[in-house]
């Protein structure tokens, strides 16, 4: 069952702008198992989706690069394939549903064409198998009509419907890994749970793992099997998902889990927030990236960066008190 | 993707999305287009076109008008840096001279189209209806109105000379500002604190003068200043076809025009004009582009 | 989609009338007396008053005007001052020149400023941007009638590789020069939004998904951003060909192409009413048809635009 399907480790991407080089990632590592949801949780620039982008090398041009790290898919480190051999996993191996499904599809053409476009250029089938099948993809998502509806335009259809339309295109040819980003925060709330059972129920029916980035902890806590928490570009976090839950080791995460409304909590807490914002990706200072918001924060943290690292099995953390918090925990 | 980049950008450094207030938005503008090293050089040239005209007599080594018939025709050198034309006449002082014409044509012309189309842009999209459709229907026609041949016919009708220039260019220029401003008014009439302004007893015209204008203003100043440029060429035009400036006064088109018979013989006679016009539009251009990409960045 | 282009050609009469009215208004205002110019001098008044008579250019404003549009209709755009010709039949002599004349130039501006414009936007930034960039600017700053002398000058003159001016045996040799000089500020715009439009088309999400899809970059910009980038830049071409007709007069009269350019000019310098306002009001009506197959166009490169709904573009 736990079958490493990809493993990411500190990888690298900076974006390098006429006003700095951005560190959008900057050291993420996370394991993939067969068969696994995997949560990317963080706040808006907090690197969450340069992280997927990256997995792909989709990283806006000409700025962005991948600087270092290794993304091992297959036994092959995908991260330094040419374009050429990169080209053969996009959509085929790996695939990627984005946030907004009225920007992802292009207006001008067709769902039925975007779909068939998908299929033939990983697959060799004609013309006229691959409308049958992009049909049967429409059908499976849940497309009233799909005969009918492949020759719609993007702008014929409701949100949602644009989204399981992406889905659709996204699994033509069976990919080993779907990744979602902010898949349903474009959505009407009625919706969104629409659309990630659509999606744990197909990847569940055809063996796949999910990469799910969102900054909706409930969604992670509902779907995830494994959580990683990133802030300012780093990983902060990597556990299962109840360790992340309920035994959070990084005050980070602590305050996350702290900023949602649980509904299964017995203690009567009131919601805290964090205190002020996310820091800006350029000159960083050595120390800590969250010392500045950091509640439990001594004053080493603020000259060197904790490195990010297993602390116990399978669960991993970059704090310098964590050795504390552990003990704090295990003394209850 | 570079939108991300930007907004990613943005969303890292924490800066405030679109939400400039007005005077942070002209002072936002002005630190752009100063940093702008292609629209400094179109400022420059500007200001170099305003000195040389305003100090012609000064800067001119010969009288435009005179004739001296036995150097018809001379080469560049040093006592006629840009040669001289048939008539004799020192080319280098035509072409300092001219560019007084120029400079006032592109001005007032683009100056009157301006007033033309605020007042009918300002009616049209303040008032809307039956004057709104009129209006667009009239600029409709202009759009649809060949230009230069338009031009043509009206100097044929006015007659040559300079005031009858302002005019010919200034009524043929008004739709495009009229188009403008009265889509920025239709953008903005029925924001909040126009709706406020009224609610408190504003009149249209105060309305007009006092809140929509002052935030339309960048479009129409870019349109406008890139427009001194068109206006400047198709005064050359109207001037080499004859129609324009009228001899002897040193007009560039003009110049061209009559170049034309020796543009194998002495090339020097259409090559300083030609030179003179492309630097005086470029600089116009250049600082029109400048100016819009300062308003707006994104447009870039 | 039928009923929408009646509607847009019933659209065009308004604008067909004011195109008209204005020129009558504006020739109208001429001092000269038409009647003069036909005959010679020392005509006696007696003859120039029959003459007026039976030109019906004694009666008021408005009933020429009335009597003119009643002949339109009827396809009769009236006879020529100067060469006492049906205007009609001088119009198909320079017509076709000039239609051949702006074709080639629109060829050229299409295919040239497209290309450049795309080649520019996928190597932003590189050498070839900065060339295009600074190109394109030049070329709007250069007026067409200099540019041509230039061309003259230098492939005319200097190499002697093309004909100097006239459509000789109307041969593609003698097109080449003209038609690039009436392309030219054409051309450098459509080069400009192509690359701009190109580059904002690039920064959309669903060209993340055609990458996502694993297409090549060829197939992502050939398929998914050229169809979306190329709808600003029809509007552009829609738009110059008003420029395109204009600047005609000027690429006409320094080439000495005889085409309706200059003989609307010429008949403008010699009162030749009848001729100006039939040449205009031809040269209007090409650019209003042109402008309708161009809104057709549009509808095909974008399927959110419904004929029922649009009043019109901008």
């Amino acid at each position: 069952m736990n079958e490493k399907l990809l493993e990411v480790r500190d990888l690298k991407t900076h974006f390098f702008t006429p006003d700095g080089v951005v560190k959008a990632v900057d050291g993420v590592s996370f394991i993939l198992n067969k068969k696994e949801v995997l949560g990317i949780v963080g706040e808006t620039g907090s690197g969450k989706s340069v992280t997927a982008l990256s997995i792909l090398n989709l990283i806006p041009q000409p700025f962005g690069r991948i600087v270092g790290g290794r993304i091992m898919f297959d036994g092959v480190d995908i991260a330094g394939l040419g374009q050429k051999q990169i080209q053969k996993y996009r959509g085929n191996r790996i695939s990627m549903v984005f946030q907004d499904p009225a920007a992802s599809l292009n207006p001008v053409y067709t769902v039925g064409n975007q779909i068939m476009e998908s299929i033939m250029i990983h697959q060799k089938i004609d013309k006229r198998s691959a409308r049958k099948k992009a049909m049967r993809l429409l059908d499976m998502v849940g497309i009233p009509e799909p005969q009918r509806r492949l020759n719609s335009y993007p702008h014929q259809f409701s949100g949602g419907m644009r989204q399981r339309v992406m889905i659709a295109m996204a699994l033509a040819n069976s990919p080993s890994i779907l990744i979602a980003d902010e898949p349903t925060t474009a959505l009407d709330v009625t919706i969104q749970a629409q659309i990630l059972e659509l999606m744990v129920d197909v990847m569940n029916k055809t063996g796949s793992s999910i990469i799910l980035i969102t900054h909706d902890l409930g969604v992670v806590a509902k779907y995830a099997d494994k959580v990683m928490v990133m802030y300012g570009g780093k990983p902060v976090e990597f556990s299962d998902i109840d360790k992340i839950f309920y035994e959070p080791l990084h005050p980070y995460t602590n305050g996350l889990m702290g900023s949602i409304a649980r509904l299964d909590s017995k203690k009567k807490d009131r919601l805290t927030t964090i205190d002020g914002s996310p820091p800006s990706l350029i000159d960083l200072p050595p120390g800590c990236i969250f010392y500045p918001r950091c509640k439990y924060r001594m004053e080493g943290c603020a000259r060197s960066y904790p490195r990010f690292k297993e602390v116990k099995p399978g669960h991993h953390v970059a704090c310098h008190r964590h050795a504390e918090f552990l003990k704090e925990e295990a003394d209850g | 993707m570079y939108e991300r980049v930007y907004k990613l950008q943005n969303a890292i450094s924490g800066e405030p999305g679109n939400k400039y207030s007005r005077s942070s938005l002209y002072k936002d503008a002005w630190r752009r287009l100063t940093r702008n090293r292609l629209a400094i050089i179109g400022l420059s040239i500007i200001a170099a076109l305003i000195f040389i005209s305003l100090f012609s007599p000064f800067l001119a080594t010969h009288d435009p008008t005179l004739r001296v018939k036995e150097d018809s025709l001379k080469p560049p050198g040093s006592q006629y840096w840009f040669g001289t034309d048939i008539l004799g006449r020192d080319i280098y002082s035509r072409v300092i001279y001219g560019s007084r014409i120029s400079m006032l044509v592109g001005i007032v012309a683009v100056g009157i189209s301006l007033l033309i189309g605020l007042g009918m842009g300002a009616v049209a999209g303040y008032f809307g209806g039956f004057s709104d459709a009129l209006i667009m229907r009239i600029a409709d026609i202009f759009f649809a109105f060949p230009y230069i041949l338009g031009a043509i016919a009206i100097m044929a009708v006015l007659g040559p000379g300079i005031v009858n220039i302002f005019v010919a260019i200034g009524i043929l220029g008004w739709a495009h500002f009229a188009r403008l401003f009265r889509s920025s008014i239709l953008s903005i009439k029925n924001k909040e604190y126009i709706e406020a302004a009224r609610a408190l007893g504003a009149s249209n015209f105060r309305i007009i003068i006092k809140h929509i204008f002052p935030n339309s203003f960048a479009p129409i100043i870019v349109f406008g200043t890139m427009n001194v440029g068109t206006a400047i060429i198709v005064e050359a035009a109207l001037s080499f076809l004859g129609l324009g400036v009228q001899p002897p006064a040193p007009a560039w088109g003009q110049m061209l025009s009559e170049s034309m018979r020796y543009i194998n013989t002495a090339p020097w006679m259409m090559f300083f004009p030609g030179m003179a016009i492309v630097f005086t539009v470029l600089g116009f251009v250049l600082f029109g582009d400048g100016l819009r990409d300062a308003f707006d960045p994104r447009m870039k | 989609m039928l009923y929408y282009i009646l509607r847009r050609i019933l659209q065009m009469v308004p604008v067909i009338i004011g195109v008209t009215l204005i020129l009558f208004m504006l020739i109208y205002m001429i001092p000269e007396d038409p009647a003069s110019l036909i005959l010679q001098k020392g005509a006696t008044e007696q003859a120039l008053a029959n003459l007026r008579a039976k030109m019906g250019i004694d009666r008021p404003l408005h009933i020429q005007y009335l009597r003119y549009m009643g002949n339109l209709v009827r396809g009769d755009l009236g006879t020529s001052y100067r060469y006492r010709r049906p205007v009609s039949s001088i119009l198909a002599d320079y017509y076709p020149n000039s239609i051949r004349l702006a074709l080639a130039a629109i060829i050229i501006e299409i295919f040239v400023g497209i290309i450049t414009g795309i080649i520019a936007a996928v190597k932003r930034y590189s050498f070839w941007d900065t060339l295009v960039t600074v190109s394109t600017t030049l070329a709007v700053c250069v007026p067409v009638f200099w540019l041509g002398m230039i061309f003259q000058n230098i492939f005319g003159l200097r190499l002697g590789w093309l004909p100097i001016s006239g459509m000789g045996d109307g041969s593609l040799r003698y097109y080449i020069m003209p038609a690039f000089t009436l392309a030219s500020v054409s051309l450098a715009y459509v080069a400009r939004i192509t690359r701009s439009s190109m580059l904002e088309t690039m920064s959309n999400d669903y060209i993340t998904t055609a990458f996502a899809k694993g297409l090549s970059p060829g197939m992502v910009i050939g398929k998914h951003a050229l169809k979306n980038a190329m709808i600003p830049v029809v509007t552009l071409v829609g738009l110059n060909l008003g420029t395109l007709m204009g600047g005609a007069v000027l690429t006409e009269t320094v080439f000495n192409w005889p085409g309706v350019g200059r003989a609307i000019y010429h008949a403008i310098l010699e009162r030749d009413t009848p001729v100006v306002i039939g040449g205009t009001l031809v040269l209007v009506m090409i650019f209003l048809i042109l402008n309708l197959i161009i809104d057709i166009v549009y509808a095909y490169l974008d399927p959110r635009i419904r004929f029922d709904r649009r009043e019109s573009r901008v």
